[in-house]
């Protein structure tokens, strides 16, 4: 399953990335503490998150992250934006809450 | 450029053991190499010197983007002709692109700002005094086109730009090439002599240790400043993938390192982490100034933190930082003193890296 599956599926608004979207999405993780994420996700997860700050870049590229969600409406900061599109890593936006866009992704990846 | 180029083809040469009177003797064949005939020309003799094919091979096999500089300063059009000057005098350049959304749109230099000066127009804009017609160079480019570029245009620069967004990208000077070229044809060197040696070529090794048998890299990290964290991260992470490191010991070693700078910036005054890397290990070293962690053990605990509440907020102080370097680690050494400053050392093995 690829990026673009996703965001068409959920409805996700692509803030940047967008020529990124053909990446595949091995599983997910999801969660708002940096060091929790790194050492718990893995390669190829899409990072669903509140976090907007730049360090969240960070994450995702030490991680090999296919992408981040931002949720419950939260928009990335314009140097998160930035360094986002340096790192070449997607981010994606949604209205839902956590818990119903983590919900969609996983029932999209185990049915 | 015919000075660099002969240098580097007499390097070339002196590194495969021939003298300099046959140097001498085959000044006319290194011309030629240089306006690119050879491939074209029936010539034994040089089709049968492997050494020079090499020169060619490179150059043709080397792209734009691989030995351009990449650091460039550049300015955009609405930037005044007098903030263009400080610009130049700070940086001693003699000129600089003109960049808007990321995209080259002119060229302006010293010419352009004397012409100014003299005219009393230092208030112009860059934009309305800048070159429009730029010839430039795209990254993907062999070098031999870039150097037949200089020959024609005789400029001792072309900024560089992505081919299918208009970008730029960076700067190509005569020197560049030269440089680029000389450690190409070292390594080249460097890399059958190792293959001699150890009859092995499944070495992740092969290109770098030739380039270098270490590397180091180290950064200062100020306390409280969490605006540039991580950015020595992607650094870091760029050039152990150029080293050859397999992603896994990338990602380890990355990890690592930006753990121990957020722990560095969320609860010191500030310090520096070291980075070296050889064939079969990485090695990383943290150091700050204090205050220093009253209980290590505590400290290694996963989910104990001392973090204040905003610093929580951002999604750092989970309790995890130390236990993810560790997990990260082969070995690891922690030292710290109150009032002193905190010493961490973690070696990563290279396990991919000789067979170990």
């Amino acid at each position: 399953m690829n990026l673009e599956f996703i965001v068409g599926e959920l409805k996700l608004d692509v803030r940047c990335g967008e020529d990124k979207l053909g990446r595949k999405v091995r599983g997910g993780y999801v969660g708002d503490l940096l060091s929790d994420v790194i050492g718990n996700s893995s390669e190829g997860d899409i990072w669903v998150t509140r976090q907007a700050h730049q360090n969240i870049v960070a994450v995702a590229s030490l991680k090999d992250h296919t992408g981040i969600i931002l949720v419950n409406g939260s928009e990335p900061d314009s140097d998160t934006l930035e360094k986002a599109i340096k790192e070449e890593i997607p981010i994606m936006v949604s209205e839902l809450p956590g818990f119903e866009v983590v919900g969609k992704i996983y029932k999209l990846m185990h049915t | 450029m015919r000075e660099g180029l002969l240098a580097a083809l007499k390097r070339l040469a002196l590194m495969r053991g021939l003298s300099s009177e046959r140097l001498k003797g085959e000044k006319q064949l290194r011309l030629r190499t240089l306006t690119f005939e050879l491939p074209y020309k029936q010539d034994n003799q040089v089709t049968q010197d492997k050494k020079i094919t090499k020169t060619q091979e490179l150059v043709y096999k080397l792209k734009v983007k691989d030995v351009m500089t990449t650091d460039i300063v550049t300015v955009s059009p609405g930037n005044t002709m007098n903030e263009l000057k400080e610009i130049l005098r700070i940086r001693r350049i003699a000129g600089t692109p003109v960049v808007e959304n990321k995209r080259l749109v002119g060229v302006i230099g010293i010419d352009d700002l004397i012409r100014c000066l003299s005219e009393g127009e230092m208030d112009a804009t860059v934009g309305e005094k800048m070159t429009r017609k730029v010839e430039v160079l795209y990254g993907d480019e062999p070098l031999a086109h870039a150097v037949n570029k200089f020959n024609q245009y005789g400029f001792g620069r072309f900024p560089v730009i992505e081919r299918k967004r208009g970008r730029l990208i960076g700067i190509l000077t005569k020197s560049d090439m030269v440089t680029g070229l000389l450690k190409r044809l070292e390594i080249a060197y460097h890399t059958e002599e190792f293959r001699h040696n150890n009859n092995n070529e499944n070495h992740v090794f092969n290109n770098i240790v030739m380039d270098k048998t270490s590397f180091h890299f180290q950064y200062r990290v100020n306390g409280q400043d969490f605006k540039v964290a991580g950015e020595s991260i992607y650094k870091l992470k760029q050039i152990l993938s150029q080293l050859g490191f397999p992603p896994p010991i990338i990602r380890r070693a990355t990890i690592a390192a930006y753990e121990a700078e957020m722990n560095i910036i969320i609860y010191s005054y500030g310090g520096c982490i070291s980075v070296s890397a050889d064939y079969d290990h990485i090695t990383l070293e943290a150091r700050d100034t204090g205050p220093g962690i009253a209980n290590i053990e505590q400290a290694m605990r996963q989910g104990f933190s001392t973090a204040p509440t905003w610093v929580q907020e951002l999604g750092f102080g989970a309790g995890m930082g130390l236990p993810n370097i560790r997990k990260c680690a082969d070995t690891m050494d922690i030292e710290s003193e109150v009032g002193k400053g905190t010493h961490i050392k973690i070696v990563i093995k290279n396990t991919n890296g000789n067979g170990k």
